[in-house]
C-alpha cells in the first residue's frame, strides 16, 4: 500500500537529489489537451510521457495547449529544446512518445517523418 | 468520448483556461439508486450570465481564435444519452461548477474510464493548481487533495516524476479500494 510514510522517505531522497532544478534553459513537451487533442488520445500520450521522463530521469517541463485549429492532427505534442525551434509531432502514438524523446529531447535530433510543424524560436 | 473520465479531464481544461487555481472533481457512483454523479468545480473567472445559455451550443466558444466549442455539448450529450443532464452553475469571479447526472445503469452510459489517468494528468500539467478528487461508491469514499500531500513534499514539486510514480500508485490503489480490492 502507497502510504505517505513512503512520500516522506521519497522526499528526503529527492531533497539531497536536487539541489538546483529551476526552469530556466529546460526542454518543454507542450501537449495538445483541447477537446479534440483529448478525444483524438492525448492522455495516453501525456501517461506515455510521464513514464518517459520517470524511466531515463528526465527534468523538463512537461505543459499544454488547448486546440490550435490542427484538430486532424491530433494527438499533437511539441518539444521545444532550449534556444531552438519548437517542433509539432502529429498524429503521434503513446509508443512514438519514447523515440521522440530519446532521438529529439535527448540526442537533439528532430524526427523527421513524425514532425507536422516548426515554429522558430522567438516566434509567436 | 468513450470514456467519462475524458470529458471529466476536457472540463477540468476548461477550469485551467478559466485560470482556476482549484479544481475539485466530485464522483458519486450510487448503484442503490442507480445515479450517477459527476461534478468538477472550481474556482475560474466564470461564465457571464448573457453566455451562459450559448456555452452548451456547439457553436459557440469564448475563443477568439475559432467559432466551435465542443467540450460541454458533447458531455451534454453523453448525459442525455443516460437519461441524465448536465447542469452548469456559474458566477463571474467566483468559478463555474459543471454537474453531470446519468442513470448508473443505462446500457447507453459511458464507463468512467482511467480515472486515475485523468486525475494524474491534470496534476501532471499543471502543478501550480490544487486539486480535490472525491468518489464515492455507496458507503466507501476517497479522497485526495494536493495540497495534503504537496504539504508532505516541502520543495519538490508533485509533478516530479519520482513522485508522479509514488501519486500513480496511491490513486490507482485507492480507487482498486473503492471496488473493493484488497
Amino acid at each position: 500500500m502507497k502510504s505517505l510514510e513512503e512520500l516522506r522517505e521519497l522526499r528526503a531522497e529527492l531533497e539531497k537529489e536536487i539541489s538546483a532544478r529551476n526552469s530556466e534553459g529546460k526542454p518543454k513537451i507542450i501537449i495538445g489537451m483541447g477537446t479534440c487533442g483529448i478525444a483524438a488520445g492525448a492522455r495516453d500520450i501525456l501517461q506515455a510521457v510521464t513514464q518517459e521522463l520517470r524511466k531515463r530521469n528526465l527534468d523538463v517541463i512537461t505543459t499544454q495547449t488547448g486546440c490550435i485549429g490542427m484538430c486532424e492532427q491530433e494527438p499533437l505534442m511539441d518539444v521545444q529544446l532550449p534556444g531552438q525551434d519548437r517542433i509539432t509531432y502529429g498524429k503521434i502514438t503513446a509508443k512514438d512518445v519514447e523515440r521522440i524523446v530519446v532521438e529529439h529531447l535527448i540526442n537533439g535530433n528532430v524526427v523527421a517523418e513524425l514532425a507536422v510543424a516548426r515554429l522558430e524560436e522567438g516566434g509567436v | 468520448m468513450r470514456e467519462l473520465s475524458l470529458h471529466i479531464l476536457d472540463i477540468a481544461q476548461n477550469s485551467i483556461a478559466a485560470s482556476a487555481s482549484i479544481i475539485e472533481i466530485y464522483i458519486d457512483e450510487n448503484s442503490i439508486q442507480d445515479r450517477l454523479t459527476i461534478r468538477i468545480a472550481d474556482n475560474g473567472r466564470g461564465i457571464p450570465q448573457h453566455q451562459l445559455a450559448q456555452v452548451m451550443d456547439p457553436f459557440f466558444t469564448s475563443r477568439k481564435t475559432r467559432g466551435v466549442g465542443l467540450g460541454l455539448a458533447l458531455f451534454a450529450q453523453a448525459a442525455k444519452g443516460a437519461e441524465g443532464e448536465l447542469l452548469i452553475d456559474s458566477n463571474v469571479g467566483a468559478g463555474t461548477t459543471v454537474t453531470a447526472t446519468f442513470r448508473y445503469s443505462h446500457i447507453d452510459r459511458a464507463p468512467l474510464g482511467d480515472l486515475a489517468g485523468t486525475l494524474l494528468g491534470v496534476i501532471m500539467l499543471n502543478p501550480e493548481v490544487e486539486v480535490v478528487y472525491q468518489h464515492t461508491c455507496l458507503e466507501r469514499t476517497l479522497r485526495i487533495d494536493t495540497r495534503e500531500i504537496k504539504s508532505e513534499l516541502g520543495n519538490i514539486a508533485i509533478n516530479h516524476p519520482a513522485v508522479m510514480n509514488w501519486l500513480e500508485g496511491f490513486v490507482r490503489e485507492g480507487i482498486d479500494d473503492l471496488y473493493g480490492g484488497e
